[in-house]
């Protein structure tokens, strides 16, 4: 039962709109880099929009996703209403309003430092006091999934605790742990720069600091795809999850793995030594295995619902899936970008492999890979999932729904492989100019027309569901009966408690943390001499 | 649930999975740090706790006697974007006095037709940052450095306050409309050129970089020469040498040109 609807709807609409504000700016970046637009403008207008860009797609996009999609599922899973409505709705309004105050300064070219921060830049204070803001506002929200589920245990102490409500817990509990680094980072790096009281900031400190947030925070943002391969998908096709415990399994994996890996983002930093380097690159390389088990489970899951309806043979059955619906179509097109992104990850993950690509648009092509393309399609399915819940109204432009999301991944492909090779060529990213007319860039320049094209292709896809969103609010009232989850082929009816808790695994998530991110920030807190001039941006240097 | 203790090494699921976690963690610390570091031959490590120092990133002291110095002086002015960025009044007043010796090439206004570059709205700190060079030697000059040598560093921080005081005066060959040369715009990435304008105040104005408009060409061609060749180096870190060096002599006259009709 949804009975916070308003509060589930407010989360979804605010995040696809700035999300369409960002995917606008997204666009426009890949144009005037590219050499269909002659450089006729300030460069610095360029790294404005980057910030808003990542700021946008990063910080607020799947924060307010998660956030609702998680009330979504603490009342749909557990079958009772949130607990701590209006500590929610604050949590939201602190979302909301830091999304404003950070991004004031940015379009003023005040704070124009990237998502990323990358100090000694020292941006407008009103722009890390709008992220702190955002993480605050989400920080309530991983209070209060923590509680309904306190609650909720409390009151059927010997049931399982429903696999959609433990992963969601699960993420919640992996965001709050990793926004720390970041929180650290500003708290008493950057904001007593921001502030003047200082002038000089340990960047390499703060970029150690900013790791343990950098990476684990994609992991938040693909538990929601997660979960709804797990809990969506088979029930959407009519089939039934293969396996309940292997789901519970790979989200503690990603509980526990995905903090402590973080330097890998720093390969090429001097500030951490080559042995750190290494531990964080093999733990990486673990996080590679949820993702191999989820690919097995969501497989034959999707195979048991193919067998339901009559599919047979070896590889016959794939014919047999239901392929007309969207979220059948979302899912096997977020597993296929998923599949190459994640093959690009090991090979930026791997110390020497990472040398040849660190830094280029190798990088920029894999990250949208992931978070844009396998992360984000699944949002737009769980959109056409839930929605019919939220507003009462059925969505039924499924035509519209399958063209938009081949569209999202037609896009992003041409997008992401192009760029993938103008890394392998030694394009770097972050710059606003490349001169074209240079012998020795010239070879890229189709690629990169390409990949701008590809750009106005999910310009158009992001439209299109913006699209169906509103004809769905256009179209007459049906109850769409109460949202469920799907069913595992064995209902749990004991589990053992590792499995239907978190004491354990949050128990080996901090000490990994420690283990591998003791020394090194330890070493850089204690090291004299390690701060550099702060550059003021927007000031005159 | 299960009644089972969770943190008890009779839960299998608890021995197995800290057993797990602890032994990957611990194989991947000892090829880490002491294993990968052991193999590579050029680190010259002289035993496992050297090698697991050097993995964990302790950082050596470095022998100062082998340290490479410089057969020349190199500058030693700080500079730093706040730098006298407040000039006050006194300071001013008695820079003007101490500017009369100067007026003979720099102009009494701090513009002159010489050749010698205009002073007028100069950066304090960067009028100051040059005097002091003079002085130490770091640059020289047949005219200049005798005037630097008797100068204190009260006198110096004077003089520059009083140039950056005075307003800027376009010079005869002033022409707005003359196009920005690609140089001066975006650069060479190739030649690992950033626009002029990035430092010298058309796109961005950093820390040091002096203002260029109304400067004369023939100074600025002449100090790009100097640059490129080596005659000049009290650039902070080879900035400007290491741009000069790869300019072709066209772009040099161009930037030359545009600079000087520039207000």
């Amino acid at each position: 039962m949804l009975t916070n609807k308003r509060l589930i709807l407010a989360h979804f609409w605010l995040a696809f709109i700035v999300f369409g504000v960002a995917l606008v700016l997204g666009a426009w970046q890949m144009f005037v880099r590219s050499p269909l637009n002659a450089w006729h403008f300030d460069p610095e207008f360029y790294y404005r929009s980057v910030t808003a860009h990542g700021s946008a797609m990063g910080y607020v996009f799947p924060t307010l996703i998660a956030m609702g999609f998680g009330y979504a599922i603490s009342e749909a899973a557990l079958e009772r209403p949130l607990v701590g409505r209006r500590w929610a709705w604050a949590g939201f309004f602190l979302v909301a309003v830091g999304a404003v105050v950070a991004m004031v300064p940015v379009s003023l070219g005040l704070a124009s430092v990237l998502y990323t921060f990358y100090p000694p830049m020292v941006g407008n204070l009103f722009y890390y006091i709008g992220v702190v803001m955002v993480v605050v506002g989400s920080w309530i929200w991983v209070a209060l999934m923590s509680i309904n589920l306190a609650a909720w245990k409390r009151d059927n102490p010997d049931k399982p605790v429903p696999l959609a409500m433990f992963a969601n817990v699960a993420g919640s509990y992996l965001w709050g742990w990793t926004a720390v680094g970041a929180a650290l980072e500003i708290i008493f790096q950057i904001l007593p720069v921001a502030l003047g009281l200082r002038s000089t900031i340990d960047a390499g400190l703060a970029r150690v600091f900013f790791s343990w947030t950098l990476h684990a925070i994609v992991y938040f943002w693909l538990i929601p795809t997660y979960i709804a391969y797990y809990t969506i998908f088979p029930r959407a096709i009519g089939g039934r999850l293969y396996s309940d415990a292997m789901a519970r399994i790979s989200f503690i994996l990603f509980l526990v793995v995905a903090m402590p890996i973080g330097v890998h983002h720093l390969f090429a930093d001097p500030q951490v030594g080559a042995g750190f380097k290494f531990m964080h690159s093999v733990f990486t390389g673990l996080v590679a295995l949820p993702t191999l088990l989820t690919v097995f489970t969501i497989c034959a899951s999707a195979e048991i619902a193919s067998r339901l309806r009559g599919g047979s043979g070896a590889f016959g059955w794939v014919r047999a899936l239901p392929w007309q619906n969207p979220i059948m179509l979302a899912t096997a097109l977020s597993l296929v970008m998923l599949g190459f992104g994640g093959v690009g990850g090991l090979i930026n993950m791997s110390y020497q492999l990472d040398a040849s690509v660190h830094n280029t648009q190798w990088v920029t092509g894999h990250f949208h890979l992931i978070f844009g393309g396998a992360i984000v399609i699944m949002y737009f399915a769980i959109a056409y999932d839930l929605w019919p819940h939220l507003i009462g109204r059925a969505l039924d432009s499924f035509g519209l729904m399958r063209t938009q999301l081949w569209l999202w991944f037609i896009g992003m492909i041409v997008t992401t492989f192009p760029w993938h090779y103008v890394g392998m060529l030694g394009m770097p990213r972050r710059m606003a100019y490349y001169d074209y007319a240079n012998p020795a860039i010239s070879p890229q320049a189709f690629s990169v027309s390409m990949s701008a094209v590809g750009g106005l292709i999910l310009l158009t896809s992001g439209i299109l569901f913006l699209i169906v969103l509103i004809r769905g609010q256009m179209a007459a009232a049906s109850e769409a009966g109460a949202y469920r989850f799907s069913v595992p082929l064995h209902i749990p009816v004991r589990i053992p408690v590792a499995l239907n808790s978190f004491g354990l695994w949050l128990a080996l998530m901090i000490g990994l943390t420690v283990v591998n991110y003791g020394y090194p920030i330890a070493q850089l807190m204690t090291l004299p001499q390690t701060n550099v001039p702060a550059v003021y941006v927007g000031a005159s240097r | 649930m299960s009644d089972q203790p969770l943190f008890s090494f009779r839960n299998p699921w608890f021995s197995a999975s800290v057993g797990v976690t602890a032994g990957i963690a611990v194989l991947a610390a000892l090829a880490g740090l002491i294993w990968l570091p052991l193999a590579q031959p050029d680190l010259k490590l002289s035993g496992i706790w050297d090698a697991i120092c050097s993995a964990a990133g302790v950082p050596r002291v470095s022998s100062q006697g082998t340290a490479i110095q410089p057969d020349f002086k190199t500058s030693n002015v700080v500079m730093t974007s706040e730098m006298l960025k407040r000039p006050d009044q006194v300071s001013i007043g008695r820079g003007a006095t101490l500017a009369q010796r100067c007026a003979i090439c720099h102009g009494p206004q701090g513009v002159s037709d010489a050749n010698s570059p205009n002073l007028a709205g100069q950066f304090a700190a960067v009028t100051y940052k040059e005097l002091n060079d003079f002085k130490t030697g770091a640059r020289v000059n047949v005219v200049m450095s005798p005037f630097a040598a008797t100068m204190s560093d009260q006198d110096m921080l004077d003089v520059a306050a009083y140039y950056s005081y005075l307003p800027r005066v376009p010079s005869n060959n002033l022409d707005p409309k003359i196009p920005a040369p690609q140089i001066v715009t975006t650069g060479a990435p190739m030649r690992n050129i950033a626009p002029c304008g990035s430092c010298h105040g058309d796109i961005d104005n950093k820390a040091g970089s002096p203002w260029l408009g109304g400067q004369s060409a023939v100074y600025i061609k002449a100090q790009l020469r100097a640059f490129a060749s080596g005659a000049r180096r009290n650039d902070i870190s080879q900035q400007m040498r290491n741009i000069a060096r790869h300019m072709t002599p066209e772009e040099i006259d161009e930037v030359a040109r545009y600079y000087e009709a520039q207000p």
